[in-house]
């Protein structure tokens, strides 16, 4: 909880010092864009995240938005499908690419990061073979879908309340229900969970259809929001983004922490960094450098933090357990203390 | 300087004075040793004593506080490993430190083998000296197998060779025998005993008190980080050393065991093969009983109650529960059966150590309540319950297990299996790594649960416990059921000679 009031005002600090440069950062159109961004990130980092909190990593996710992109305009353009239609045999065709991904991890014990890189590789080509590396778009057709990526409800872009709504589900889904529970158990210790009667394989296959299907949801919002799907380009290397928004957002890598919450506000970070580099006339050049030095920079605060509060604690607990074992009505333990 | 064994005024390690002090604990107060020359000093007392820290002191690896440590008379600084080994102190650590995908001679010489000026190593020196010291201590495996495929006695020896070959003059043996069988543990002695007659001093440490009483010309007794006491010769019996460990006498270490009231089983096998069995098993586990399962480690028993957890397959055979014949294939059938199992290795299979209490004890109860949603008052009634029934000791059910003692670990792996209320409870060597303090209340428990009516086997490879424990006592070797004895016939001659594979 800590952490995430962290990041919060990492987000806070952020954003003022943007604004204070640059007031335009505060105008309309810029939340406008900013927060539909963040939306269109947000989405698939929460799949990521909800992979890496149970012990695997996603790197397919930017192949599979490239992919999911491409399919539906496509779809739509070239064969002439209703643009819904089309969206939704994608989602079918995302579960079974999750349910492919956790049976090669879970049943046959291959390594996350292969089978998913692999996957990765998989997508990219077939989706620049598909259309022949062109460029695929609507054009003026289909408004009302292209909407979904580019409209707004009431003023907010439309992906951002499609983000609330599966960061709504997906916090139910994680913090109050037993699978969730059995995902975060699953990523501190696999077998300990297996041998409490959890189906383990099950639940890794849950987390990669998540993933999988949270991705194609993405593909589908930034169709519409771009109007273009770049065979080449498009989601090129967002894996890497979904990682680095979990990562801040305080999903552990080495697994069974993470918020939803906390996810959202570390792809917010990445997108006001984003933004606020364009709008302080820094060269895009410099973007990489200066994401990659953030998180750095927050993931030493974090390990630095934990190592002095881990301490503490266990300070903490050392004195009160000597004080309990010193308790009386206990004879094993009393007679102990006695010389 | 001449030094001779026993009695003499010149050790050749004494620390003096040795405090030391972490965050929070005093692990170390003023403590004083002394070792002789050609002498095996057992080194005893309870899990948090301050044995490790002692010894971690001598190899290096920590700095003392105050207090010094001598080598021939001589202060010694002791700032790394390489500085202790420079004096002839090496540790032989419970967990090997082994390059376990290297070879026999390789991990002899490791980081010292012999070699041209171009640095490549000379094979044929490299494996002619290692043969010299993998005859001196008994090493049998081949010079040229890698160490991981090796039993854990064997790579045990490879670092004793190890050791040796640096021209150790003090060995430090931090509980060699805890993973090996007793026969194993008898050729460890018999190398022991050899390296004692060339001049070689050893401290020795471990918890079972009858290899103190066999192997060690001195003990030396600490608790809670101080010196309690140190025996010589026939002053090193059981009961001293446990009475001064604990700071108490354990009269009645194991409970009376109950009237075994054999009437239907509740659990029983026909004729079930697992993988590791090569002979198939029957046997009954009858309410309120406890089934011992004795044998030497790799006897398959770990195996076999596996299988019958539904970790592991049943090749062939019948599991039956109440007499009734029953499909086992996850563990979650098994649970749904009422059968639980405590593994053998509670932090690898048996906890979530970074969770806490009330994350943990409920676990295995989620999969088989009804519903969708975690329910929070649910876990913390049933956790709260199992904390006052097994005395837990931690200030709350929200703290981390990983900060508890391993006896409290324990008890938390237990009251994860306790709270479905199991009719079978299979224990895989209950008291592993715990100290006797918690090892007695950890008996009067499972005696309690039998009571109550559980059937329970019980693996265990420590024959006091399996003697003083069970009701009967199932025997296996090499994968195969050996007899079943009943408590008239039960002696701990008896076990080890069906153990050790010795007819009927």
């Amino acid at each position: 909880m800590k952490k995430i009031i962290g990041m919060l005002f990492l987000l806070i600090a952020l954003c003022a010092i943007t604004a204070l440069i640059n007031p335009n950062f505060l105008t309309p159109t810029n939340m406008q864009n900013l927060t539909r961004h963040i939306a269109l990130l947000a989405i698939f980092a929460i799949g990521e995240g909800i992979v890496i909190l149970s012990g695997g990593i996603d790197l397919s996710v930017g192949s599979i938005i490239c992919f999911g992109g491409l399919f539906v305009m496509a779809g739509t353009a070239d064969l002439g499908y209703n643009p819904w239609l089309v969206s939704g045999v994608l989602l079918v065709i995302c579960v079974i690419i999750g349910l492919w991904h956790g049976f090669m991890v879970s049943k046959l014990g291959l390594q996350p990061f292969i089978v998913t890189l692999c996957s990765m590789l998989f997508f990219r080509g077939l989706s620049r073979g598909m259309v022949n590396d062109r460029a695929v778009g609507l054009g003026m057709e289909h408004q009302s879908f292209q909407s979904m990526g580019s409209g707004d409800v009431y003023g907010i872009p439309t992906p951002f309340v499609v983000l609330f709504g599966i960061a709504i589900i997906a916090t139910f889904f994680l913090h109050f229900t037993k699978q969730g529970r059995y995902l975060f158990a699953i990523g501190r210790n696999e077998k300990a969970v297996a041998y409490s009667g959890v189906n383990v394989p099950r639940m890794k296959t849950i987390a990669y259809v998540i993933s999988a299907v949270l991705a194609g949801v993405a593909g589908i919002l930034y169709a519409g929001y771009t109007n273009s799907v770049q065979p080449a380009t498009t989601g090129q290397a967002y894996e890497l983004y979904a990682i680095a928004a979990a990562v801040l957002g305080g999903c552990s890598m080495r697994a069974g922490e993470g918020t939803i919450i906390g996810i959202i506000i570390g792809a917010s970070i990445l997108r006001v960094l984003t933004n606020a580099i364009n709008l302080l006339g820094i060269s895009t050049l410099w973007e990489f450098a200066v994401i990659g030095a953030v998180i750095l920079a927050g993931v030493i605060a974090d390990a630095a933090y934990k190592k002095r509060s881990a301490n503490a604690q266990s300070r903490r607990v050392a004195s009160i357990i000597k004080q309990l074992e010193a308790t009386p009505g206990d004879v094993s333990s009393e007679s102990m203390r006695q010389e | 300087m001449t030094c001779r064994n026993g009695g003499d005024k010149c050790p050749l390690l004494s620390m003096n004075g040795v405090t030391k002090r972490f965050p929070g604990v005093l692990a170390l107060a003023d403590v004083n040793l002394s070792l002789y020359q050609g002498e095996i000093l057992g080194l005893i007392g309870e899990n948090g004593a301050g044995k490790s820290t002692l010894m971690n002191i001598l190899g290096g690896i920590y700095a003392p506080d105050t207090g010094e440590v001598l080598i021939e008379g001589q202060p010694v600084k002791l700032g790394s490993v390489q500085d202790a080994l420079a004096h002839g102190v090496a540790i032989i650590h419970q967990e090997l430190n082994l390059a376990g995908n290297l070879d026999v001679a390789s991990n002899i010489f490791l980081g010292r083998e012999p070699a041209d000026k171009f640095s490549v190593v000379k094979r044929k020196k490299l494996y002619d000296e290692a043969a010299v010291f993998a005859r001196m201590v008994g090493l049998t495996a081949p010079l040229n197998a890698v160490v991981e495929d090796l039993p854990s006695a064997q790579q045990q020896l490879v670092e004793i060779a190890k050791a040796i070959s640096q021209s150790a003059k003090i060995l430090v043996l931090d509980e060699p025998t805890s993973s090996l069988s007793d026969k194993e543990t008898q050729k460890l002695f018999s190398v022991m005993r050899m390296l004692k007659e060339k001049g070689v001093s050893m401290i020795y440490i471990s918890h079972r008190m009858r290899e103190i009483e066999e192997m060690c010309d001195r003990a030396l007794v600490l608790r809670d980080g101080r010196c309690v006491g140190e025996l010589a010769g026939s002053e090193i019996t059981r009961d001293t050393m446990v009475r001064m460990m604990v700071g108490r006498d354990i009269s009645r270490f194991f409970p009376e065991t109950g009237d075994s009231q054999a009437e239907e089983p509740v659990l029983s096998l026909r004729q079930v093969r697992c993988k590791a069995c090569k002979g198939e098993f029957s046997f009954d586990v009858f309410r309120g009983e406890v089934l011992g399962v004795a044998g030497l480690v790799g006897a398959g028993r770990t195996e076999l109650m596996r299988s019958v957890f539904g970790v592991e397959p049943v090749l062939s055979g019948e599991i039956l529960i109440d007499g009734k014949k029953v499909a086992i294939h996850s563990p979650i059938d098994a649970i749904r059966h009422g059968i639980a199992l405590v593994p053998e290795d509670r932090k690898e299979l048996g906890l979530l150590l970074e969770m806490s209490i009330k994350e943990n004890v409920p676990l295995p109860t989620l999969p088989v309540t009804p519903g969708f949603l975690m329910d929070d008052k649910r876990d913390i009634k049933l956790t709260q319950a199992q904390i006052t029934a097994l005395s837990i000791k931690t200030p709350s059910m929200d703290q981390a297990v990983e900060c508890l003692s391993g006896g409290n670990q324990q008890k938390v792996v237990l009251a994860k299996w306790l709270a479905l209320k199991p009719k079978v409870l299979i224990l895989d060597e209950p008291t592993r790594g715990i100290d006797v303090g918690s090892k007695s209340e950890i008996y009067r428990l499972i005696r309690h649960l039998a009571d109550d009516g559980i059937a329970i086997i019980m693996i265990s490879s420590e024959m006091e416990e399996i003697v003083g424990l069970s009701d009967r006592v199932m025997v296996m070797h090499e994968g195969k059921a050996l007899g079943v004895l009943n408590k008239s016939e039960l002696c701990e001659e008896r076990v080890m000679q069906l153990a050790t594979g010795g007819g009927c």
